[in-house]
């Protein structure tokens, strides 16, 4: 049985885009399976079809973020999609809708949900920021113990392999002819 | 022992695992005195290669002390300290006589697999997936060394290891990549990539005389440390057309050899086929994102080199073909023969020729492993070489 020293490999951001994926997945579920019963309970009569189409597009972005390394573009697109929500849920504040209160809940829940997609995508976003140019200062690092002008060409004693050398016509020519071949190794 | 375990997609874990055992007399076991993460490492750790199992151990970067042999094998004994390339190799096969050692005939124990995915089985590879054998990888306290009496590189003591660990892989396969341009004292060679291999890349450019280096990424801290081994560099976060560019850097010819040491994970953002590479990967109907590919067969010289050391694993898409057959092309690649260089790569670091330390950014101890991982993928904290002391 292997023992975990230190299981700690993603962020918090990466775990709470993991949570966002498989919410987006089991609420595109309900919209696909159940689509009579929410509009129903939202006040929201035929628009069965259109809550199907939202649950699509639920299942395919919650997919992406779990297969994707990188799913800060997915959650950006779950933001986006959280504003259709809003606008499509609002359409049914109009006139006397007798499932209002049920709506008002819905619809915080969707605010709720869209203020943790873009703490999670700022999370994310934050956590790939390269540092401003200066930060590190590797200009010291030639990996040339001797020097530039002692490296530069320091190893053209090596003989090329015969398999490694590029076609004769395809050298470079000098003085009209192609470029002398060192001795083959 | 402890050793870093790959469980799925972006998890590495420290786990305890069983030590390992000598499994033929050709074995050794070594103690593990220094490892590293590769580059190509990332590809598992994203899940972009396929054939990894939850539970195998990642590595092949390693170096460390015999401390076990097998009863046939006649070239170690214990204590000597070795390197372990990262080439499993046979050393009595057709292939491995001619030296091309990558594509060792006998060492991919999983042969079949890989016949079916390359067509021809390949070497073994330490911690690389199932498809070059499942072997277990050097990010570990020990390590068994298959085939070791042919599968090492014997090492003088009194040198750190920071200076010889990189023998084992990126080195060498910098070296190869430099080698493949077979470069001559006016050559032009743009380098794509200045991750640890496209810094070892520069330099060996350098060493073997290039006129020129250029090379071309986007993060800050590697761009520097291009400049610093000497090469010009091209920042993508100013400049978005590399093929212009580099036409206008070479007065409107290209450079001669081109060395692509990024691969199959190009990280491009703003043009189309980067956004289209994407979308087809995300819906699995392509591997690799050969944005880099595409890029130096427009810039390259007609008649010039494309040299293409970065790990590409599977399918690629809209490679621009056409421009590369008429162009007149040559295309190298392939894994490392490491063996066939070590030799001459030892006396250079020797000589002091060239001190392969300097690409180390950061040095943990194995438990900070995982997190390393991220920590180079994402390059944060100026991370471009992850060495790791168990």
């Amino acid at each position: 049985m292997n023992r975990s020293v230190n299981p700690r490999a993603r962020s918090a951001h990466d775990a709470l885009a993991r949570g966002l994926g498989w919410f987006s997945i089991g609420l595109g579920l309900a919209e696909i399976l159940a689509p009579r019963a929410l509009c129903r309970a939202l006040g929201l009569p035929g628009r069965e079809a259109l809550i199907q189409a939202y649950g699509v597009r639920e299942v395919a972005t919650g997919a992406a973020i779990l297969m994707s390394h990188d799913p800060t573009p997915w959650i950006w697109g779950r933001v986006a999609g959280d504003a259709l929500d809003l606008a499509t849920l609002a359409t049914g504040f109009e006139g006397d809708n007798p499932r209002a209160g049920n709506l008002a809940l819905a619809t915080a829940a969707v605010v709720g949900v869209t203020l943790a997609d873009i703490a999670c995508v700022q999370g994310l976003t934050g956590d790939k920021r390269l540092p401003p140019p200066g930060t590190y200062e590797y200009h010291h690092r030639s990996g040339f113990p001797g020097g530039f002008a002692a490296a530069h060409g320091a190893a053209r004693d090596f003989a090329v392999p015969r398999d490694f050398r590029i076609p004769e016509p395809l050298r470079p020519w000098r003085d009209g002819r192609p470029a002398a071949v060192s001795a083959p190794s | 022992m402890k050793a870093l375990v790959w469980h799925g997609t972006a998890d590495i874990r420290c786990d305890t695992v069983p030590d390992p055992t000598i499994e033929d007399g050709r074995d050794a076991i070594i103690k593990v005195t220094s490892c590293a993460i590769c580059g190509s490492d990332l590809h598992l750790y994203d899940h972009f290669m396929p054939g990894m199992k939850s539970g195998d151990i990642m590595g092949h970067e390693t170096m460390g002390e015999v401390v076990e042999v097998g009863r046939d094998n006649k070239t170690l004994k214990v204590g000597d300290r070795i390197v372990v390339p990262f080439t499993i190799i046979c050393g009595q096969c057709e292939q491995c006589k001619r030296g091309n050692f990558s594509v060792c005939e006998r060492t991919n124990r999983n042969a079949k697999l890989a016949e079916a995915a390359f067509g021809h089985t390949t070497a073994g590879l330490f911690g690389y997936t199932h498809l070059t054998g499942g072997y277990a990888g050097g990010q570990a306290e020990y390590l068994r060394v298959p085939f070791a009496d042919a599968t090492h590189i014997k090492v003088p003591k009194g040198i750190p290891d920071e200076k010889l660990l990189f023998l084992s892989d990126i080195f060498p396969t910098g070296w190869q990549a430099a080698v493949q341009c077979d470069i001559q004292p006016e050559d032009t060679v743009a380098i794509w990539g200045c991750g640890p291999v496209g810094q070892m890349a520069i330099r060996s450019a350098i060493l073997l005389g290039a006129k020129r280096v250029i090379a071309i990424d986007r993060v800050p801290e590697r761009l520097t440390m291009a400049r610093a081994g000497g090469a010009e560099t091209i920042d993508l976060t100013e400049e978005s057309n590399v093929v212009a560019r580099l036409n206008d850097m070479t007065g409107g010819k290209g450079p001669e050899k081109c060395i692509d040491s990024v691969g199959m994970e190009a990280h491009a953002t703003t043009s189309l086929d980067a956004i289209y590479d994407r979308a087809k990967q995300a819906v699995m109907l392509e591997s690799d994102r050969p944005h880099v590919l595409r890029q130096m067969i427009m810039a390259c010289r007609p008649a010039g080199v494309l040299s293409i050391p970065g790990v590409y694993g599977g399918l690629i898409d809209k490679v621009p073909f056409g421009a590369a057959m008429n162009k007149g092309l040559t295309f190298r690649m392939g894994q490392t023969h490491v063996n066939r260089w070590s030799d001459d790569l030892l006396r250079r670091i020797e000589e002091g020729q060239i001190d392969p330390s300097f690409v180390i950014t950061h040095t943990v101890g194995l438990e900070q492993g995982p997190e390393m991982y991220r920590t180079f993928r994402d390059k944060q904290d100026g991370c471009i070489k992850v060495m790791i002391r168990p």
